[in-house]
């Protein structure tokens, strides 16, 4: 069994706080095939961390049981101390996929969103929202393009502004320095780095779970990293203390 | 957060979306005017009029049916395009306000294709209604709202099954029949005069109203369902 338990030095987290997330011995299977085995993760609010590992070791399935897209087959799985599932809203995900719509332009994709997820209540709410996000992604708003008609780079920058414009607490990114060129990656790691040095309007510091292979980019965003193997956790490395993991075992 | 504004942001990205493709209207309109055609030349309308408008309903029905099929797993399918289904069930948004967003723009363009049948029908089978043609704008959107409600749902349970396309048929069919039943004796009731379609027109409301109230209850769990 892998147990790791990943404290932050500077979390403003209390005990009484829920973890954001937490796994505790939790497997997924699909079919036969057994994708992550008996995992156990802690990430107080306010923690930073990036899974690293080969292609099929486990990392989007982790993104994807934290999301709530898929449930773990055994095993408990919590955010901020609910089931994922109650937490619509609350977790931004970014995935391979951009989830927009590609008939629709940038602008026409983040008034739709915003709209579903309640930020503003006229049109010129959802508007100055949606252009806003665009912007601080380096788009331009007033762009008349489809998203089909976007570069890949542009989709990936327009996906991170439909999942930061909603400001959640826990932001879930998949690879999302792939297909970007130099300056863009480091445009997008510098504007996250300012997205999780803010805390959100309830206080709440905001955490950050993501996988990537490139991990010279997400250095300045990984306050702790966690490799994984064949659906196990390898190593682990940063401001974590293994410590806790035995304590947390025998428990 | 306003169900109706949400519902309405769906509804109106829908038709924004058909709008620009155009992928469920033409398939549909091709589709139904096919059946329409063909039947036509399969035998002369004009020469037995009284066939011809107790067979009509019949035919309606058929077109309607199975050009509807071709919208709803095309509007579905837009929405496993770069997984955005996925963000709708991380979103806040009510799921059954994405229900019935997406059950009114099928709604709308099955609509859209009767409209366009309409006169095509009358004109290919000489079309003189004995009966109230005014009961057939009650008629026609309750068994178009029958149709799609429950055609939208299960659109939804196959979007994850390998053969979606022929599973679609295979469970809607079965489980349309009354509302198909009701909606072609309440048309044949209005084109023949021969009986009154008050009684049709009931089913097709409790039928109405039993699914749509089933599907908006049911959708969140089929949405967020692993």
């Amino acid at each position: 069994m892998n147990v790791i338990s990943i404290r932050e030095e500077t979390t403003r987290t209390t005990n009484t706080t829920p973890a954001a997330v937490r796994l505790e011995r939790v497997s997924r299977l699909y079919g036969s095939f057994v994708a992550l085995r008996e995992v156990s993760l802690t990430l107080p609010a306010g923690s930073s961390v990036v899974l690293l590992g080969e292609n099929g070791a486990g990392k989007s399935t982790v993104l994807k049981l934290v999301s709530g897209l898929t449930s773990p087959s055994y095993g408990r799985l919590t955010i901020f101390g609910t089931p994922p599932q109650q937490q619509r809203g609350r977790i931004g995900t970014m995935g391979h996929a951009p989830m927009l719509y590609d008939e629709l332009t940038g602008m026409e994709n983040l008034t739709y969103f915003a709209q579903l997820h309640d930020l503003g209540n006229t049109r010129s709410e959802l508007d100055a929202v949606a252009a806003a996000a665009l912007q601080e992604v380096g788009l331009d708003p007033s762009l008349t393009r489809r998203v089909s008609e976007y570069s890949q780079g542009m989709r990936q920058r327009a996906s991170l502004a439909r999942v930061l414009m909603a400001e959640p607490p826990l932001l879930l990114l998949d690879e999302p320095f792939s297909n970007l060129d130099f300056g863009s990656a480091h445009g997008m790691v510098d504007r996250l780095l300012a997205y999780l040095a803010t805390p959100g309007s309830d206080g709440t510091p905001r955490t950050l779970l993501m996988t990537t292979h490139q991990a010279d980019l997400a250095r300045p965003l990984a306050k702790s990293t966690v490799t994984l193997s064949a659906g196990r956790v390898a190593s682990i490395s940063g401001e974590m203390r293994t410590g806790d993991a035995s304590a947390e075992a025998s428990s | 957060m306003n169900y109706t504004r949400i519902v309405w942001a769906h509804l109106r990205k829908d038709l924004r979306l058909e709008w620009r493709t155009k992928d469920s209207l033409n398939g549909m309109l091709f589709f139904s005017l096919l059946v329409v055609v063909v039947f036509a030349m399969a035998f002369d309308p004009t020469a037995f009029p009284t066939i011809a408008r107790q067979i009509s309903g019949g035919l309606l029905g058929v077109a309607v049916l199975f050009s509807a099929m071709t919208a709803l797993n095309q509007s579905w399918a837009r929405e496993l395009n770069n997984h955005v289904l996925d963000a709708h069930r991380l979103s806040p948004a009510p799921a059954s306000a994405l229900f019935v967003g997406k059950a009114l723009a099928n709604f709308i363009f099955v609509m859209v294709v009767e409209l366009v049948l309409a006169p095509v029908f009358t004109l290919f089978y000489n079309l003189h209604p004995l009966g109230q043609p005014w009961k057939l704008l009650i008629i026609l959107p309750l068994g178009t709202w029958a149709l799609v409600v429950n055609g939208t749902f299960f659109a939804v349970l196959s979007l994850r099954t390998r053969n979606r396309e022929t599973l679609l048929p295979l469970v809607l069919l079965p489980i349309s029949m009354p509302a198909l039943l009701g909606l072609i004796q309440a048309t044949t009731a209005v084109l023949t005069g021969e009986f009154e379609p008050t009684l049709w027109i009931k089913v097709l409301v409790a039928y109405v109203i039993v699914f749509t109230t089933a599907c908006v209850l049911l959708f969140d769990t089929v949405l967020v369902g692993d």
